[in-house]
């Protein structure tokens, strides 16, 4: 209650003045239903702009933020969502257009200037030092005025106001992303915001963790909080949600009310038209082994890594294998061991296409026929400044015929490029731009697309879909059933069980670093998963005690 | 009131050229400020340093001559600088060079070996240096210790080694006591350009250096990991790339380059080996990698530049009596600001203000 108190005193809401009866005009326009009459919206922009060269990634916006709702903003990969809210946040500056915060027209020189006025952020990828305590890292994230004891003690008065346990002791790499997530929250809860926006916060949430954070918006509303909200996810949009945004092209298409519309209407805003269902491949045959794995086990390369324990199974050609789980159960670990990035001792751990490979790199295992997808994009799956063109030579260079005696053939890099952009529709500003300057959906695209075009025999992939529109994700899970149908043998590993069940064949488990036996995918039903996503074992009840303690 | 660095959403292209620019105005004006305190005519004093030496012959050869082995380390480095692989020892490596290539110069003396000498000696010196060089890339590679440090460190164990071989065992015994070598045979010197000039054979092995690593780092797919390792260590390791590796090969190849550029000092201008045959050319080159942004046509321009303040050091001290330490007082001014302006290009300055909340990092 604090808190709500501080958030009204201190604000200047404006008095009458020129600036006001400017933006009630334009709100009467906007808000028929007349709900918050005698006030100007809390931030409006007018004609927002933003260009990179001659592409409008926002194309004159006008979005009203009213005190109290929670405002979706809704669009396709690369639709320009995150490119608006940057904007609002003083991360870029808008080429053209205004910015007004309660009535009045402002310039934010940096997002410094934006959260002393009120405005929140909370960004899909943390910013967190592993190795530093909760407190710490907020600590480094604030105002260092206030003394570290003091900070502490706001912190945990606030996560507890919230309901959002964190304990400030603990070091960050011992939390699960969620967790993680929360202190992004409470840092910024901290600063008192009466603006809050969350770019695609439940992209890495497990159910239940997107559940709490649910709860916390609610209550953050009810303070008479505005809320923006970033999200792929149609469903939980329509619960959550007061006002939806479509943008489609960088132009906003419509405001609408997300609780009187259907998740079809609304894709259909996004897209402009009917999303393709994804089809199940019926003729699928498997064939030989093409990815094996024998009790593989492996101590973790980094401090706080977790331990592969007797790993094995055997995935065949035309074969599709989830793997679930919540994250941190050892998949990034799987991830480096298939991938080579990790190497084992023992050959026969990993038998690629029949051959030992437990000992070879990365680029050896590319020349067997493998390729791999990984769950980060940025900093990973690509250097972030470096061009697509040189993003694609960085895996194609061990098979694809780009190199010739030691030489780049840049003409074959930007081949791929072109490819990779037809066939998964990437969309992008210009031929061959930095991979930093894609929106997030678009990069993971071309990533999937660079080793898709490939033709690999066995593909292992990390999130295919995180934080991809509907759209693209359609798009991807299509394209990985068609290279099982073409021979492949496809490993998936997800936190999305829809995507699993959409798509896999079978189905297994990662906890603490061991992986179930797989389960057909009828099988699998969200309680056996569950349960052993929670450590249980479905056979023997007793086995629940041990691995759960 | 509050100075913070905010670090720039997106990156400035055109800060990136003029950073350069920048750093050497800000350096001019500090100097200008320095010599009116040591009692001097600025306007003078710039006149000598950086208009005199491009008016005349001899003069533009030297400058030439002088930015021979600067260029040549410089390439060098950049290629570890871009590889993250800090390679502070480069003045070392261009001493061992010297060193063991005049190690055949000093045993063939007045024996008319013949014309291998000279190949040999290039060879040898290019070898010796990165040798030298792959001690502190191992103990970096095997034991992680500090690359930074050794490399420095053995710097000073390379300049006391050819101390003591110039004073002792190597020293001329026709030479009134003076610690050098014998002038070195006709054989074993480099050969000059133009008769009676300044310019030598060197000048062109440089420029074919700087073509080399211009190729390297645009078409290859060696040049390619080399900035990938540098850029995104992580995706570079996704790629395949072994970061170990390219820091042993990049030491490898900048100890090389140093070495090379040590034995053709010694073997070109200098003619015998001596103490003090480096005016700190494998420090100054470490300015010229950055000024040349570890591009390799800048490292050339960067290059004539640096051995410009060397010549125009040299002319204020003749005319001025501007002592010759002020160069170096230049150089360090000058890398100072390249950093610093450097630094503009991810970041910028930000006054924030005690009442409101300051800024976080952010992304
Ligand atoms: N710095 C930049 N330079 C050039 N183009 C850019 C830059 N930043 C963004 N863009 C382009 O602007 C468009 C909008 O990007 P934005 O990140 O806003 O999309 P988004 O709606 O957030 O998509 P996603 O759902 O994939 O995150 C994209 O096509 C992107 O390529
Ligand atoms: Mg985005």
């Amino acid at each position: 209650m604090t808190h709500f108190h501080t958030l009204r005193r201190g604000s200047n809401w404006p008095t009458i003045g020129h600036f006001t009866m400017q933006a009630h005009q334009r709100m009467l326009d906007s808000t028929p239903d007349g709900l918050n009459s005698g006030e100007p919206p809390l931030l409006r922009t007018i004609g927002l702009t933003k260009s990179y060269g001659d592409f409008l990634a926002n194309d004159s916006i006008d979005i009203d933020i009213w005190p109290g709702e929670i405002h979706a903003l809704l669009g396709e990969n690369g639709a320009g969502k995150s490119t608006l809210v940057k904007a609002i946040y003083g991360l870029i500056q808008p080429s053209a257009g205004e910015i007004r915060w309660q009535g009045q027209r402002i310039v934010l020189s940096g997002p410094s200037e934006a959260r002393s006025l009120g405005i929140g952020m909370v960004f899909q990828h943390f910013s967190l030092f592993d190795n530093l305590t909760v407190a710490e890292n907020v600590a480094l994230g604030l105002d260092g005025r206030e003394s570290f004891k003091d900070m502490s003690a706001r912190l945990e008065q606030v996560s507890k106001t919230y309901g959002l346990p964190l304990d400030p002791k603990r070091e960050v790499w011992q939390l699960s992303v969620g967790e993680r997530q929360r202190i992004e929250i409470v840092r910024a809860l901290m600063q008192d915001p009466k603006f809050l926006i969350l770019d695609e916060p439940t992209a890495v949430l497990t159910p239940q963790e997107a559940d709490q954070l649910f709860v916390v918006l609610e209550r953050l509303k009810a303070e008479g909080r505005a809320i923006l909200y970033i999200s792929h996810k149609l469903e939980e949009v329509k619960r959550l949600c007061d006002t939806a945004t479509i943008l489609r092209g960088g132009r906003k298409v419509e405001t609408c009310d997300p609780r009187r519309e259907t998740a079809a209407s609304l894709a259909r805003m996004m897209v402009g038209s009917e999303i393709k269902e994804v089809k199940a491949a019926s003729g699928r045959k498997t064939t030989v082994p093409r990815l094996v794995v024998n009790d593989l086990s492996l101590a973790p390369g980094e401090p706080h890594g977790v331990r592969l324990e007797h790993i094995s199974f055997e995935l065949k050609g035309g074969e599709i294998l989830g793997i679930a789980g919540v994250a941190g159960n050892g998949q990034d670990e799987l991830f480096a061991a298939l991938s080579g990035e990790r190497l084992s001792k023992d050959p026969g751990t990993v038998v690629i296409e029949g051959i030992a490979a437990g000992h070879l790199s990365i680029t050896h295992r590319r020349r067997l026929g493998a390729a791999f997808v990984p769950e980060e994009r940025l900093g990973h799956g690509t250097a972030p400044r470096m061009k697509l063109s040189e993003n694609a030579l960085l895996t194609g260079h061990a098979a694809s015929g780009m190199v010739h005696r030691g030489f780049i053939d840049t003409a074959a890099t930007l081949k791929t490029v072109d490819r990779a952009t037809e066939t998964f529709d990437v969309r992008k500003a210009k031929r061959d731009p930095e991979a930093a300057s894609l929106s997030g959906g678009n990069l993971q695209k071309f990533i999937v697309g660079r080793e898709i075009l490939r033709n690999p025999a066995v593909l292992v992939v990390s999130q295919p879909t995180w934080g991809v529109d509907a759209g693209a994700a359609a798009v991807i899970r299509q394209a990985l059933l068609d290279l099982a149908i073409a021979g492949a043998a496809v490993l998936v590993t997800s936190q999305d069980l829809d995507e699993l069940a959409e798509i896999a064949d079978r189905i297994a488990v990662m906890f603490h670093g061991k992986l179930s036996a797989p389960l057909a995918t009828r099988e699998a039903t969200r309680e056996k998963l569950g349960l052993l996503m929670g450590g249980s074992s479905l056979e023997l009840e007793e086995a629940a005690h041990a691995a759960g303690a | 009131m509050q100075l913070v660095l905010e670090k720039r959403a997106e990156r400035s292209g055109t800060i990136a050229l003029v950073s350069p620019l920048i750093a050497i105005g800000l350096t001019v004006v500090t100097m200008i400020i320095l010599f009116a305190i040591l009692g001097k005519n600025p306007l003078l004093a710039l006149h000598a340093y950086f208009i005199a030496p491009l008016t005349d012959g001899y003069s533009l050869q030297e400058i030439a001559v002088k930015a021979t082995p600067l260029v040549m380390i410089a390439i060098g480095l950049s290629l570890c600088y871009l590889a993250n692989a800090w390679n502070i020892g480069a003045e070392g490596q261009f001493l061992v060079g010297a060193v063991a290539g005049s190690w055949i110069a000093v045993k063939t003396q007045g024996t008319d070996a013949g014309a291998w000498v000279l190949p040999a000696m290039l060879v040898l010196a290019a070898a010796a240096g990165a040798l030298y060089a792959l001690i502190p890339a191992i103990c970096k590679v095997k034991f992680g210790a500090s690359e930074i440090l050794t490399s420095l460190m053995l710097v000073y164990v390379a300049d006391l080694f050819l101390d003591y071989l110039v004073r002792g065992p190597w020293r001329d015994p026709n030479g009134f006591n003076f610690p050098t070598t014998a002038e070195f045979d006709p054989v074993a010197t480099v050969p000059l350009l133009i008769e009676g000039g300044r310019l030598h054979l060197g000048s062109i092995i440089a420029l074919l250096v700087v073509a080399a690593a211009a190729i390297l780092l645009g078409r290859t797919i060696k040049g390619f990991e080399i900035r990938v390792v540098g850029a995104a260590p992580r995706a570079a390791r996704f790629g395949g790339f072994n970061a170990n590796q390219l820091i042993v090969l990049t030491f490898a190849v900048s100890g090389a380059l140093a070495g090379l550029a040590g034995i053709i000092e010694v073997a070109g201008p200098i003619g015998h080996l001596q103490p003090g045959i480096s005016p700190g050319y494998g420090f100054t080159a470490i300015i010229v990698a950055f000024l040349g942004r570890l591009n390799p046509l800048g490292i050339l321009i960067a290059g004539l530049f640096l051995a410009l303040t060397f010549i125009g050091g040299e002319q204020a001290q003749i005319a001025m009596k501007i002592p010759l330490d002020v160069t170096k007082v230049f150089q360090g001014i000058l890398l100072f600001y390249v950093l610093a302006c450097d630094s503009l290009i991810l970041y910028r300055f930000k006054l924030s203000f005690p009442n409101r909340q300051v800024a976080r990092g952010t992304h």
